[in-house]
């Protein structure tokens, strides 16, 4: 554990009122751990390292790409290719060479998660996607962890402190007190469908490492027990006050050998989604001619594909183009995924079972990754 | 009596607007369905309703001087 600190390179916030030495050198001896250094993990990373957090592990498994850039500017286009928990690592020890960064290159799931999490007093959630989101959370729960939560989409970004007690009785709330269950598919698009602007996650972001340090410091009012969300567009805020739900707790799995054993990526997609096809079951179905392929994105949204043949009929057209759908077998495709599991789910309501009906897993963009990757 | 409800999220792509202003409306289980008939789509959606700014489940009375809000979940980051 750290005690001594620059005090010149911290001047400008020990001299804070509340903040002082004490309040440093709190920070010097917390650990911090961000899962995700994407849109929000960048920003939070930064001001976290900045601002002496002693010790912080950085947990990415992916690698950064270009259409990452305009959104985790802790990155540059020389870095495209690159482990994003390292190169992250490395430029935060360039910054602040006082503190140590700890990268992770694993995807935390719930087998892998408990012995790195339990080393640390604060954890940040800024990944991508419900499973993790869940996961973390229900690990939290029961490893007693104080969880910064943070989520953006499109213009908005919703910022939320779980699992810290105001007094001793006091039943903490947490993510299931909000949203028990996981959404089905499609219910809820990702970035890559319904796109960010890229200042939306750099503020959410830092106001993830604003709560940590004021958890940290026992400074002002941390957002506990409260759903704060922003609007970029109109700078409007709106803060939504929870409260215990009946049942929550329930949902958490009891104990870590029941929680290493939940496969949460099969809880939050899989159960929901019999329509799913992996892009090798779709390349051998190409050769099929019963097959009738439909790009359910919107006219202008790209990138175009042109190793098939497709038709397009965005997802809010479906219904004036039921006489359409002519072939035997039926395979929608969108970005990602998640619109073309929705029109799968409309059509096979609407033809029982007289046709076979697909959605391709991970969309275009899973496809082309897939391609490159030159596993077609 | 006009109802204020608040939007955010991909709801407002649905709605068109972040923002409504509803007549006639008493409570929760009217407001679902008066919502439902307007946008069908919303049947799809998964989103929390909040009344003055807490969580609100089942039914219950609403007047002018309440505002609503229907709150998604975000999962990006």
């Amino acid at each position: 554990m750290q005690n001594e600190y620059s005090y010149e390179r911290y001047q400008r916030q020990t001299i804070l009122k509340n903040f002082g030495d004490a309040g440093q050198l709190k920070l010097t001896q917390a650990k911090v751990l961000v899962v995700g250094a994407g849109g929000l993990g960048c920003p939070a990373l930064l001001y976290l390292a900045a601002a002496g957090v002693g010790i912080i592990g950085v947990v990415d498994d992916d690698v950064v790409e270009l259409d990452n850039l305009h959104r985790q500017p802790v990155y540059i286009t020389q870095d495209i290719g690159k482990s994003k928990a390292t190169t992250a690592a490395a430029y935060l020890k360039l910054l602040n060479p006082d503190i140590s960064i700890i990268p992770y290159i694993i995807r935390l799931m719930s087998a892998n998660s408990p012995e790195i999490v339990r080393e640390y007093d604060i954890i940040i959630d800024a990944t991508d996607n419900f499973s993790s989101r869940y996961m973390i959370n229900d690990l939290c729960v029961l490893l007693d962890k104080p969880l910064v939560f943070g989520a953006v989409s499109q213009y908005e970004g919703q910022l939320a402190v779980f699992n810290v007690r105001q007094n001793e009785e006091e039943k903490t709330v947490h993510y299931r007190d909000l949203f028990p269950e996981p959404p089905n598919a499609g219910e809820v698009l990702s970035c890559a469908e319904a796109g960010v602007l890229g200042v939306v996650p750099g503020i959410i972001g830092t106001m993830q490492a604003a709560e940590a340090i004021k958890l940290i410091t026992g400074i002002g009012q941390p957002l506990v027990n409260k759903l704060y969300t922003f609007n970029v567009l109109n700078n409007q805020s709106y803060e939504l006050e929870l409260q215990k739900k009946e049942g929550s707790d329930a949902l958490v799995p009891p104990t870590l050998e029941t929680f290493r054993q939940t496969d949460y990526d099969w809880l939050c997609e899989k159960t929901n989604n019999p329509f799913e096809i992996s892009i090798d079951q779709f390349v051998t179905m190409l050769d099929y001619d019963n097959i009738e392929i439909i790009d359910v994105r919107e006219p202008d949204e790209m990138p175009d594909v042109f190793d098939f043949g497709y038709k397009k009929i965005p997802l809010s057209k479906l219904k004036e183009n039921i006489n359409r759908y002519e072939k035997e077998i039926v395979v929608f495709f969108c970005q990602s995924g998640q619109r073309s599991t929705k029109a799968a789910q409309w059509l096979q309501e609407r033809s029982g079972n007289y046709k076979s009906i697909y959605s391709l897993q991970g969309g275009i963009l899973n496809y082309l990754k897939q391609r490159q990757e030159q596993k077609l | 009596m006009k109802l204020r409800v608040i939007l955010f999220g991909q709801l407002c792509e649905i709605i068109g607007s972040s923002s409504l202003s509803l007549q006639g409306i008493t409570d929760i289980k009217g407001l679902r369905e008066a919502l439902q008939k307007q946008y069908p789509s919303l049947a799809t959606m998964k989103y929390i309703i909040a009344v003055d700014k807490k969580i609100v489940e089942g039914n219950m009375p609403l007047d002018e001087k309440n505002t609503v809000a229907l709150l998604p979940p975000f999962s990006g980051g």
